[in-house]
């Protein structure tokens, strides 16, 4: 139990994956504007990810491994997980539309993030078993949602500042990241 | 090579199948007209319509929730090609347009300094902006640069302008105003809207019943714009033409001019604008939003019944108005006389409401002819109840039922319904109030020698309007004061002879704050008269609940009044509203005008299938806090125009109309004193 906590502790904080991995980026930087955005954004993240992480754990114990075909891992696991976003989408659309109509709009956005992706590879290359992938996927997850809702924080608060004009919007955003990131790096070697 | 190719390819088939076989499964239904609407709308995403991107806009317009004419940027060309999909009639699209709820600008002051980047949404972050009123404009154009159309500016007295022609209601500048100084509205929102306590409200506005925006009004005089005033108060109140005559106008009391000078006249501005409509010969059009469908039964054609009826037609209901006596006006024709409000004039206004295409069914009295069941049964979804207090109270004394007394709401309607009453020589009239008055005013034309008015208190506490009890004293009445009728005397014939008052002096101030009379012993004194008429209140007449189980349940106060929310007007019944006399007790015409907006509101959110609440963060009857001043600096006396009326030598011999018209000339003068007050700040440089 107390591995978990230290695992989940150090993919939130330590190897965070958005500021220390720089995976994911993209909507890091697309729905920080506003805070609601990236809330909603977040939870489609732990969503999508610790389903994609166990999917893809199997696909690589079942079918992979046994045929010798672990070459072949990034290509299946593409398909694997943009299959699956499609299969949640539509079962939520039917069965959970209350769920569907707060996430909707954010699934088909990751389907093939390449956060989704590199978690689910890292999973493999670790070697972790279910369990383990599950956590690592939730803890991974959680840690994008925690860097993402903090720098909308940031963001919304860096509208009101003087901002030159040079630097105005995305400029501005990755410079804030970066020091985000410096901040982040404080946390290296806790565990 | 080949076992990755098999495998990659039997993982797409899979994958693929799954997905086939579960977009059968999960199979949501979507209206195939949804899309074909998609295509028809403008494609921008803009967001103008309210919902989240065109998508949602066009499930809107399948489910019903939208009209057609959602789309603001297609314009009429879409909302007619998307109602041929949906298979409907267009409608009227309902334009919206932006405004701005701030013209004070630059007049509120700054409490501090500052020197921050100029935008609105900065200024705001610091205490809320640094001027001193916490409602208005900041002035540094967010909006300007919000808006996609180039239709605001920055106007020279420091708040935005709009230019109506190029505004397309898209809502950008709404979005963008941390002050919520802008609004896009469209006309139902904005007939519906009730004071807030976050409005830039001038104390007039706050102060009258019917929350007419009279600042505007009063501008709008003061620019030449008599039609934009005349819609301006129709937004609000739709009997204007008589509010102008009767309307004893509590918000020239609080006038901030009053404070160092005499107020501004509202009143006679407000009944300038009205007759020069009425004598223009043409109707201002009343724009009315496209039918719903839904039907609403208005029983009682009186100031509530008229109002509520009007608003909810104008909200595109179907109404019908149910009235007891010939002609539809209660209180305003029966109980109002003529010499103060000529029934031509009152005929040109409730024509107008009903050329609305509202039906009236006259000489049918709820509880006899029908009943709240039969309307139920006639397929009404909701039944607005403005019946008024038509039942005097009785003095009840000992000889009140000889011959030669009346009671004065009787006494009046049967006046104005043409009925010819023996008068006497000698009339008393008991009681103080408004009733009292018109019936002694109503009895000196009528041919009385000597009039007298009995009344338990001092003038000062007499509830009538202060300027009719002069006219009444100009025009010969002789007050008899701390006076309380114990007994009418009568003859053999049973004809009333003599009324024995008992004096009275004031005592200790009773819950009103008026001092209580008390007898003095052994004061007895008889007043030789031929005929009394007791004035001294009303009540509603609540004879028409019967026997019936749907009306029994109807809740009524101890006042014998019918129980509301008086927030909604709501009753015990959810699909029954009141408002008027028969809710409140005798009151003011703008009371009863104000109250019917409300009905209509709450009518409304019943009949559109929402909850009835109450409005949000209204005012209701309070004063925003701080906005009312002990003292206006900076004001220059400037005396009021008068009032032109006929001199009393001519008047107390016919009935025709004593209070005139003001001039053009003298309107304009008047117009020009307002202060056109804020929340807190005013023109202190007006009328020098």
């Amino acid at each position: 139990m107390g591995d978990y906590i230290q695992m989940i502790i150090g993919f939130i904080l330590v190897n965070n994956i958005l500021l220390m991995q720089y995976l994911g980026n993209c909507p890091f930087l697309g729905t920080s504007k506003r805070m609601e955005t990236a809330v909603g954004m977040a939870m489609a993240v732990v969503f999508v990810l610790v389903m994609a992480g166990a999917i893809t754990w199997a696909t690589e114990t079942y079918l992979l491994k046994p045929l010798g075909l672990e070459y072949l891992r990034t290509m299946s696991f593409i398909v694997v997980i943009a299959a699956l976003v499609q299969f949640v989408e539509m079962f939520l659309k039917k069965s959970v539309p209350e769920l569907y109509t707060g996430l909707g709009i954010y699934l088909p956005l990751i389907t093939t993030n390449c956060a989704v992706l590199g978690v689910c590879l890292i999973n493999i290359k670790e070697e972790y078993n279910f369990m383990q992938t599950i956590v690592s996927s939730f803890g991974y997850s959680s840690g994008f949602g925690f860097a993402l809702i903090l720098f909308a924080g940031v963001r919304e608060r860096v509208l009101l500042g003087r901002v030159p004009k040079a630097l105005q919007d995305t400029s501005i955003g990755l410079i804030t990241a970066g020091m985000l990131s410096l901040a982040f790096f404080g946390f290296k070697g806790m565990i | 090579m080949t076992e990755a190719l098999v495998f990659m390819l039997g993982l797409g088939l899979i994958c693929g199948s799954i997905l086939s076989i579960a977009s059968k499964i999960f199979y949501v239904y979507e209206d195939p007209r949804k899309t074909e609407v998609e295509g028809l709308l403008a494609g921008a995403n803009c967001g103008g319509c309210g919902f989240a991107g065109c998508a949602a806009a066009a499930e809107a317009v399948v489910t019903g929730e939208a009209p057609p004419s959602v789309c603001i940027v297609g314009g009429a060309e879409s909302a007619a090609n998307v109602a041929r999909v949906m298979g409907v009639d267009a409608g009227t699209a309902e334009p919206k347009f932006s405004s701005s709820k701030c013209d004070g600008g630059n007049r509120a002051e700054d409490s501090y300094f500052y020197m921050g980047v100029d935008s609105c949404q900065a200024v705001s972050a610091f205490f809320g902006g640094k001027r001193k009123c916490d409602v208005g404009c900041l002035g540094y154009g967010d909006c300007v640069r919000a808006c996609l159309f180039n239709a605001i500016k920055i106007g020279p007295e420091g708040f935005p302008v709009i230019d109506e022609k190029k505004c397309v209601g898209c809502g950008a500048c709404e979005r963008a105003c941390p002050k919520q100084v802008l609004s896009v509205t469209t006309i139902r929102d904005r007939l519906l809207h009730f004071n807030r306590e976050d409005d830039c409200l001038a104390p007039c506005q706050q102060t009258c019943p019917a929350q007419i925006d009279i600042p505007l009004y009063i501008a709008q005089i003061k620019n030449g714009d008599y039609e934009g005033a005349v819609r301006t108060i129709r937004d609000r109140n739709p009997l204007l033409l008589s509010c102008g005559r009767v309307c004893p106008h509590p918000c020239e009391n609080i006038c901030r001019r009053g404070i160092e000078d005499e107020p501004v006249s509202i009143n006679q501005l407000k009944r300038f604008v009205a007759d020069r409509e009425m004598n223009s010969g043409s109707r201002i059009p009343i724009p009315c939003a496209p039918p719903t469908g839904k039907k609403v039964a208005v029983i009682g054609g009186g100031p509530a019944g008229l109002t509520c009826a009007y608003f909810l037609k104008r909200l595109g209901h179907n109404v019908s108005i149910y009235e007891a006596m010939p002609k539809p006006g209660g209180m305003i024709r029966y109980g109002i006389p003529e010499y103060r409000l000529p029934k031509k004039v009152l005929d040109w206004e409730i024509e107008g409401i009903l050329n609305l295409g509202i039906r009236v069914h006259t000489n049918v009295k709820m509880g006899v002819d029908f009943d709240i069941p039969s309307l139920v049964a006639a397929d009404y979804d909701a039944i607005f109840l403005g019946i008024g207090a038509w039942k005097d109270y009785l003095l009840k004394i000992e000889g009140e039922n000889l011959s030669g007394c009346h009671t004065g709401i009787d006494f009046l309607s049967r006046i104005a319904s043409g009925e010819s009453i023996p008068i006497g020589r000698k009339v008393v009239v008991v009681g103080g109030g408004n009733t009292a008055i018109d019936c002694v005013r109503t009895l000196v034309r009528l041919g009385a020698e000597e009039v007298y008015i009995v009344y338990r208190r001092t003038r000062k506490e007499m509830p009538a309007n202060v300027v009719e009890i002069e006219a009444a004293d100009h025009e010969g009445v002789k007050f008899i004061f701390l006076a309380a009728p114990v007994r009418v005397l009568g003859d053999d014939q049973g004809k009333v002879t003599q009324l024995e008052y008992l004096k009275m002096e004031l005592g200790e101030p009773d819950a009103s704050g008026r001092r209580r009379p008390v007898p003095v012993k052994g004061s007895e004194t008889l007043l030789p008269v031929d005929m009394v008429i007791s004035a001294i209140g009303q009540e509603p007449e609540m004879t028409f609940k019967g026997e019936g189980k749907r009306a029994q349940s109807l809740k009524t106060t101890r006042r014998n009044t019918i129980e509301v929310n008086p927030e909604t007007l709501q009753s015990s019944i959810p699909y029954i509203f009141a408002a008027g006399d028969v809710a409140t007790g005798p009151s003011l015409v703008v009371e009863a005008i104000g109250g019917g907006r409300l009905a209509a509101r709450s009518i409304h959110l019943y009949l559109s299938g929402k909850t009835v609440t109450p409005p949000e963060k209204s005012l209701f009857k309070r004063h925003i806090p701080g906005t009312l001043f002990d003292s206006v600096p900076g004001i220059q006396k400037v005396p009021r125009v008068p009032m032109p009326e006929i001199p009393v030598g001519e008047r107390i011999y016919s009935f025709v109309e004593v209070d005139q018209v003001v001039s053009e000339e003298d309107a304009k003068k008047e117009s020009s004193r307002c202060l056109n007050c804020g929340r807190i700040c005013y023109n202190k440089d007006v009328a020098a």
